[in-house]
């Protein structure tokens, strides 16, 4: 089998200690989640950290509660955790998510923290170290290892756009679309103290330098606003009914008066480097029809552009885009799910069809 | 019966089910070391130099081996001797290996086999069959019949060209069949050592350890007689372990340099390099049919992409044509084939080997014929079967046919008739049938010797031991030896010990592979359970004082068929026989009857029996997005005789998903980078994640009839069922996408990409088909003809004669004597 590079492995047991071994073992060393894709990628050379931290015994992270305004998640909770909580069930896009990441066993492992910062993902990245030899590598993991974006001279080339002066890769994770549409805000903890921010703000649409947090900074939480008259789904393409990442993650929050839109936040997952989130201003105010849907759908497929790097040709995953935004938005405006289309029916079925 | 015909637990089921089989990575022996190979990462280049000094002074490093240490070339087929075990001068494809690493551990083997330094020059790259063509030079191979052509064959059974001109109808297609993998759940793995009497022996997750014992002999230079081969259960085969493997041979010479017991077990990414899995083929098919549909003459063309070894790939390239006359009377057949060597890992034999491919294209043909003559597609079927116990145009001897029920079950069950092209749009069904061989009638390399051997040994405990070569790969062979002896000897599998696979101590077996196990396997253990039977039957007989004729054995007991009273237990039986003839042991053995195929490449085809299948695939599609769903299946498999029924249905269901994998999404797919930057061609997803295969969630609700016609040549009756009933689903998919949106994908996958880019050719009012464009011009040889028996053949070609480049004996075998 593939083997790992040799590493050290700490086990933190507070948030505070964990945050003083991160400050002092530096750029060598790297968070152990889940590790349901990290080990993997650690045994494929796209990550080689010398220093494990694992977060699995910071009991700060665990927690999983409501208060008056927030569902408070702690990072380490797993997305099996998740998926069983009546609480979490009640933001339906979050729970969709967590439930449709790869497979029940992964799902026990894998974290709510480690599933937002998954590294970005690309079939000329995501292959073992011999493969990426075969290619010379690319300019995510010039020398085999992944390195993050800096400035001056760009090394190895982006296999998917070879002209790019940047990297492609996809942002490939479920939750962050959905808790995106639902608003989430989160929690990073480093040496310094703690700072809270949208976890839109999280991300950066760089395929190496894809999320903002500082090396030394951790996730701790994630902070989903309790607004009971907010209707949210999350719509995953993938091609089969287990294992696979998504292709496109569509996430959708609706706040709906009858049948006229209050609100509405509407996020694309794995079309880009990082999750999109569309311009929804001329759903504001208007009535959900057809017509208003089809409008939008139109209007905002456009932003999705995903590349030849991924599971699917990208020109059908843009006529996706548009049959998800539109089924999405009938599926929270309350139509009969057997009045979809087939791959809505898919798309909006709890289990696959 | 007792025992035949009941569905049973199988008797590997216990220790399978409680995780305590041994498969070979389960090895361990005291004192192992571990081997890592170092693959090649360019697709073509010749070696200049390798260095290999600093890896063997690294830590825990015993040996590093390389290609001088391999001098001698080997081969599945006598006549494609074109493999070393490590790579001497040139490496042919991205994986394949130039050195090994023998170290005290994995990770010492791997960090080492890093520190070799190898000296390339590149190489152009060839990446398909057209470009194989056009490039007679640098040549892959230096065999062949020319330039980067592996092998052409050309036959021709009756005028064909007359039969199309005279032909009320024809009709002309092209179809691509996308190459894909077996993905076994097991990786292959192997360990060796040299026995303490200074034999080599090996543990390997082989389905064929004969042809493992034999390739070893040759490449290693020492006699069979010192070698002994274990075929481990395998954690499925599907063909993939059909072939001797480099890491097989690699950690034989490492046990016998290191004098330690030496394994190695493949990553993941070395299975797709192993591969010897689906040609991708090519296929021009012209078929005339009569105003009323019947089959006047067919012409077939096919061109495979055999990547970067010869494997079992003449023998493919003959399966693209061989079986296409099996299933309907053909009148007259022109088949005509070609292999092209490219830089990607070696196609071979996968689950119908060589034959899917062109089944596709056949199928999907006629359900064209059907609409474009506005019949029912079971009824333009069913009216043209071929003949049971007759001569195909190309001889090959057929015996029982249940294809008629096959298709009538099926169009029952699935209430075809009412709802084929009634059902509205985004709905469709699609009916497909199929043949397959009951084993290859001849093995892969020349003898006249049997084809699966065993020997039964029992004694005065009552216990019997049957000894036999075959090999379970997870398709019940063991149960089959089994429950046939258990049947005869009226006492129950569960009494027997079953030994196989195991060149010390079994009777030769070629294998499992062609479906040809339980036939001729089973055959051979009847031959000795009726051989044991006597001795027995003799002994009871003075021992209880009546005629053998009045015996009968069943529920451990030999009794008087009159009289049940007077009876022997089993038991009492061994004791009297022993008693009677000293040490007991008997032995049967199989060979397939001679074939009518009297022409060179004749070879290719012949079988004890056929099989057949018919299937009606029900799809939904999403008209807007293209996305393909499988709600349900029924499918009905002339199996002769199930002989456990249990086992029989896992194989059809198996076969079904195996089949919407390769139906709906499993390819092997190559990536080139731009020229330019460069010459780079990589599997594009070597990972189980990547390469799409259904999971338990995509398996749809499966109808399975059982369909019992038994054929004088089975045991029992019974047949094939391994791999026969994964040929109709590919093509019934297809044509269920045609009745429910009406484009027709005339390639495999059928994607939703694909079926979006056929409906909106269609919407621009061009031809609603996705598939390959022109066949390309192939410069045939000429035509080896054969008469038909219907028109005066003896199954001699009327223009044979010695040819240059002749890669098979007289006799068409693909083997030449010894």
């Amino acid at each position: 089998m593939m083997r790992a590079t040799p590493f050290r492995y700490l086990a933190p047991k507070s948030l505070g200690e964990a945050t003083a071994q991160l400050h002092a073992q530096g750029d060598s060393a790297m968070l152990l989640a889940g590790g349901t894709d990290l080990v993997p990628n650690m045994k494929r050379r796209q990550q080689t950290p010398r220093t494990l931290i694992s977060l699995r015994q910071v009991r700060e992270l665990h927690a999983l509660e409501i208060d008056d305004k927030f569902l408070r998640i702690g990072a380490a909770v797993t997305l099996g955790t998740l998926t069983e909580s009546a609480t979490v069930r009640r933001h339906h896009a979050l729970f969709r998510a967590a439930a449709q990441v790869a497979t029940p066993p992964i799902r026990n492992m894998a974290t709510i923290g480690g599933n937002l910062c998954l590294d970005t993902r690309c079939n000329y990245y995501n292959q073992n170290h011999e493969w990426r030899r075969a290619i010379d590598f690319c300019m995510k993991a010039p020398h085999g290892e992944a390195i993050e974006r800096s400035e001056g001279k760009q090394e190895g080339v982006c296999w998917v756009a070879p002209g790019s002066p940047r990297c492609w890769a996809v942002s490939s994770n479920d939750s962050a679309p959905a808790l995106i549409a639902l608003d989430a805000r989160i929690r990073l903890s480093s040496n310094l103290g703690m700072r809270e921010a949208p976890l839109a703000d999280l991300y950066a649409d760089d395929g190496m330098s894809f999320l903002t947090k500082r090396r030394t900074e951790i996730l701790t939480e994630i902070l989903v606003p309790i607004r009971p008259e907010v209707r949210s789904t999350y719509w995953k393409l993938r091609r089969r009914g287990a294992f696979d990442f998504p292709v496109l993650g569509v996430g959708a929050a609706l706040e709906l008066d009858r049948n006229v839109v209050k609100a509405a936040r509407i996020v694309l997952g794995a079309v880009a480097s990082r999750p999109i989130v569309l311009d929804t201003s001329s759903l504001i105010g208007a009535n959900l029809s057809d017509e208003a849907i089809d409008a939008f759908a139109d209007r905002t497929m456009k932003s999705a552009k995903p590349l030849d790097n991924t599971d699917f040709q990208l020109g059908w995953r843009k006529r996706v885009t548009r049959a998800y935004l539109t089924g999405a938005l009938k599926e929270l405006r309350g139509d009969d799910p057997a009045t979809l289309s087939l791959i809505g029916r898919r798309a909006s079925a709890l289990l696959p069809i | 019966m007792n025992i035949i015909g009941k569905p049973r637990r199988r008797v590997d089921a216990r220790a399978k089910v409680l995780g305590q089989t041994r498969f070979a990575d389960d090895l361990s022996l005291p004192r192992m070391l571990h081997c890592r190979l170092l693959r090649s990462h360019l697709p073509h280049a010749r070696i200049l130099a390798i260095d290999t000094a600093r890896a063997a002074a690294a830590p825990g490093v015993k040996c590093v081996l390389t290609g001088k240490d391999f001098p001698i070339s080997y081969g599945i087929l006598p006549v494609s001797q074109d493999e070393h075990a490590l790579c001497t001068d040139v490496v042919r494809f991205v994986g394949d290996p130039v050195a090994a690493v023998i170290a005290s551990s994995e990770e010492e083997a791997q960090a080492a086999a890093e520190l070799i330094e190898v000296t390339y020059e590149s190489l152009t790259t060839i990446a398909d069959p057209h470009q194989a063509m056009a490039t007679p030079a640098p040549r892959i191979h230096d065999y062949g019949d020319d330039g980067n052509v592996h092998k052409r064959v050309a036959f021709e059974f009756g005028d064909v060209e007359e039969a199309i001109a005279k032909a009320d109808h024809v009709f002309e297609d092209t179809f691509f069949f996308q190459g894909n993998t077996h993905l076994p759940i097991e990786q292959h793995a192997s360990l060796a050592i040299v026995d303490p009497d200074g034999k080599l022996c090996i543990w390997s997750s082989t389905q064929t350890p004969h042809y493992l014992h034999r390739a070893l002999s040759k490449s290693l230079a020492i006699p069979a007689a010192h070698i002994r081969v274990i075929a481990t259960p395998n954690g499925g085969g599907f063909g993939g372990k059909s072939d001797p493997f480099n890491h097989e041979i690699v950690v034989c010479k490492a046990a016998m340099r290191t004098g330690r017991p030496v394994k190695i077990c493949l990553n993941r990414e070395e299975v797709f390099y192993c591969h010897r899995g689906r040609h991708p083929v090519e296929m021009h098919l012209r078929t005339a049919v009569s105003r009323d549909g019947m089959i006047q003459a067919m012409d077939l063309e096919t061109l495979l992409d055999g990547g970067a070894y010869g494997s079992y790939g003449v023998a493919s390239t003959f399966y693209t044509g061989a079986l296409q006359t099996v299933t309907y009377k053909v009148p007259r057949y022109r088949f005509r084939g070609c292999r092209t060597f490219t830089n990607k890992p070696p196609c071979g034999p996968k689950r119908g080997h060589g034959t899917p491919q062109p089944r596709f294209a056949q199928e999907v043909q006629l359900d064209k014929i059907a609409v474009a003559l506005k019949t029912n597609p079971a009824t333009l079927r069913s009216q043209q079967l071929a003949e049971p116990n007759s001569l195909t145009a190309n001889y090959l001897r057929i015996g029982t046919i249940g294809l008629g029920q096959c298709i009538e079950k099926v169009v029952a069950g699935s209430d075809f008739h009412r709802r084929w092209q009634k059902l509205p749009l985004g709905r469709g069904l699609g009916l497909a049938c199929s043949s397959y061989l009951c084993g290859a009638g001849l093995p892969i390399y020349w003898n006249d010797l049997p084809h699966s051997g065993v020997q039964l040994k029992l004694d005065r405990s009552g216990g019997v031991t049957a000894f036999c070569g075959a090999t379970e790969i997870g398709q019940g062979s063991d149960d089959m030896l089994a429950l046939i002896v258990a049947e005869i000897l009226g006492i129950d599998p569960f009494d027997i010990r079953v030994v196989t696979g195991d060149t010390d101590l079994t009777p030769v077996d070629l294998g499992s592979y062609s479906s040809r196990v339980t036939l001729m396997m089973g055959n051979a253990a009847i031959q000795a359970a009726e051989r044991a039977k006597e001795l027995l039957a003799e002994a009871a007989s003075k021992k209880l004082d009546v005629p053998k004729s009045r015996l009968s054995f069943a529920e451990r007991r030999v009794f008087d068929v009159s009289d049940p009273a007077k009876s022997l237990s089993f038991q009492e039986a061994t004791m009297a026989a022993e008693a009677m003839f000293g040490t007991l042991g008997t032995v049967g053995s199989y060979t397939p009857p001679a074939s009518a195929a009297k022409f060179k490449g004749g070879g290719v085809g012949p079988s004890p029996a056929y099989s057949y299948s018919a299937a009606v695939v029900e799809v939904e599609v999403d008209p807007e997005t293209g996305w393909i769903h499988v709600p349900k299946i029924w499918i009905g498999h002339d199996i002769g005789r199930a002989l456990n029924p249990v086992l029989a249905r896992g194989q059809v269901e198996g076969s079904v998903y195996m089949g919407l994998g390769e139906a709906l999404m499993e390819e092997q797919y190559f990536r080139r980078l731009p020229a330019r930057l460069s010459n780079a061609l990589v599997h594009k997803f070597p990972s189980m994640l990547e390469y799409k295969s259904p999971t338990t969630l995509e398996m749809p609700e499966v109808v399975t009839y059982l369909i019992e016609e038994p054929d004088a040549s089975g045991p029992f009756g019974a047949k094939e069922v391994g791999q026969g009933p994964l040929l109709p689903i590919m093509p019934a998919v297809a044509n269920a996408v045609f009745d429910a949106v009406g484009v027709r994908i005339d390639e495999v996958p059928i994607t939703p990409e694909k079926i979006v880019r056929a409906l909106e050719r269609a919407a621009r009012g061009q031809s609603a088909r996705v598939g390959p464009g022109a066949f390309p011009s192939i410069p045939w040889p000429e035509s080896l003809r054969v008469p038909p028996p219907w028109e005066g053949g003896d199954g001699k070609a009327v223009n044979e004669r010695p040819r240059k480049s002749s890669m098979s004996d007289k006799d068409g075998r693909l083997g030449g004597k010894p």
